[in-house]
């Protein structure tokens, strides 16, 4: 009894949180709008995630023949590059 | 009913028998959650991260134009946004003037920007909430910038953006063009790149195509490459964090299929007396069946609800100091929580069946043989 107690309590919560996601995301939808309408007013290409060069900081407009731009065949030197891959945009 | 009672004995027996061995039963459920947590945090996050990219860039530029000089991107002239707008399709093509000021005094990296309407004076700016966070500075205060000559000039911050858009204006800097041209020293003439809008977005392929071979020293970027690098760069499966944690995962698989596969001498000793007093095989086989199920489903509900609090709550706490890099300026965002179901499902599969069918197999073999002899070996 303790146990299906226990598996119930995982349940609710779990059925909670799904109730929280999808609250959520009816709640952001004004927000995203808005920066929607930042991206299209400031004409913005990439998100702000990794400052530390240009080719993390606007991954879209990474140039093309040097994956990593500081000089050619250089190695990827910033813990953001082991987390995201060169860039499709680039690999083509 | 009595199909349910029976049930319910056995999963009674069941974990009576798993309270027997707690602290090896214990241990499993331990590292089999942090094994589902790991795994779903790194899902939430990117599928979330990836999704919201797509929300966000979707007005972003149609069609971006670089001029490409000896593989660089270099400064584009204006007569190149003359010449596109008269390629039939093309409604508008705009000069984008922004690059990058590295800050020594607090060692930080912004992206200096000229919108194209800019609603103060020169001298003025409008500064990211990272920012502002990072030169410790705040609307009416003064912010030096060294220019292209050496010398510092000063701007006046009139506006923080808004701390809901940091996700995309963290570490900008808004200024007027002239105060942009005058600071790095840009001609008139020249712009970073060209944002070129088409009338029909199914024509965006052609114009870009059109636009390079026009002018090939160019480079034409269109929106659903920036909406696809996003979707590529937070490929759950790419990714250091992945192929570190694979080791682990591995780790988990061998540890696993090991307690599931291998029945200890008392646990055959066990199924040999059930079966000696009256157990069919089928219902050693469902009690292993519970057993794998009570370890699994409670590692994979408890993993993936701390998964849950970890990434939207705390806004993957855990990833941060990954994510930071380097970076001085890092945006605090909260992400929305969307939750793929294909990929829950996907990790029920690769995590709690293979478990529950990895006990069953050896307990078939134990319960098929002479209770007699299993319980003198």
């Amino acid at each position: 009894m303790i146990y299906l107690a226990v598996v119930f309590v995982q349940s609710a919560i779990a059925a909670v949180l799904a109730v929280h996601a999808m609250t959520a995301i009816k709640a952001a939808g004004p927000r995203l709008e808005r920066e929607n309408s930042v991206v299209s007013d400031l004409k913005l290409t990439d998100l702000c995630l990794f400052t530390e060069a240009r080719y993390t900081r606007h991954p879209a407009m990474a140039d093309r023949n040097t994956a990593f731009q500081d000089y050619p065949f250089s190695f990827e030197h910033f813990p953001s590059g082991s987390l995201i891959p060169v860039p499709e945009i680039v690999r083509k | 009913m009595a199909w349910i009672d029976k049930q319910k004995n056995i999963l009674d027996f069941t974990l009576s028998s798993l309270l027997r061995r707690k602290g090896k039963n214990a241990a499993l459920v331990c590292v089999y959650t942090v094994v589902v947590f790991v795994l779903a945090s790194i899902m939430f996050f990117t599928h979330a991260i990836k999704k919201e990219a797509m929300i966000i860039l979707k007005d972003a530029p149609e069609v971006l134009v670089q001029r490409m000089v000896a593989g660089r991107h270099d400064l584009i002239d204006m007569k190149y946004a003359d010449e596109i707008k008269k390629i039939t399709g093309v409604t508008s093509a705009e000069g984008r003037l922004w690059g990058y000021y590295y800050d020594p005094l607090f060692r930080a990296n912004y992206t200096l920007m000229v919108p194209p309407e800019f609603k103060y004076q020169q001298g003025e700016i409008a500064v990211g909430q990272g920012v502002s966070r990072s030169a410790v500075t705040e609307e009416g205060n003064i912010m030096p910038f060294f220019g292209m000559d050496g010398k510092l000039t000063s701007f006046r911050i009139r506006e923080l953006l808004s701390s809901e858009s940091e996700l995309v204006t963290s570490d900008l800097v808004i200024m007027s063009e002239q105060d942009f041209r005058e600071l790095f020293g840009i001609p008139k003439n020249r712009v970073t790149d060209l944002a070129v809008t088409v009338g029909n977005p199914q024509e965006v392929v052609t114009i870009a195509n059109k636009i390079k071979k026009q002018f090939p020293d160019t480079r034409p970027i269109i929106r659903e490459e920036i909406i696809r690098t996003y979707d590529t760069l937070f490929d759950w499966r790419s990714g250091i964090m992945l192929v570190v944690f694979s080791g682990a995962l591995l780790a988990f698989i061998i540890f696993s299929w090991d307690k599931a596969s291998g029945l200890s001498a008392e646990e055959r000793k066990e199924i040999g007396i059930l079966k000696a007093t009256g157990w069919e095989t089928a219902d050693v086989i469902l009690m292993k069946f519970w057993e794998g199920t009570v370890i699994s489903l409670t590692s994979f509900l408890t993993g993936m609800i701390f998964a849950y609090v970890h990434v939207f709550f705390s806004s993957a706490a855990l990833f941060e100091p990954v994510l930071k890099g380097w970076a001085v300026l890092y945006p605090q965002f909260r992400l929305v929580p969307y939750i793929n179901a294909y990929q829950v499902a996907t990790l029920f599969f690769l995590t709690v069946v293979p478990y529950t069918t990895a006990t069953i197999v050896p307990t078939w073999r134990a319960a098929i043989v002479d209770p007699d002899s299993v319980m003198r070996t």
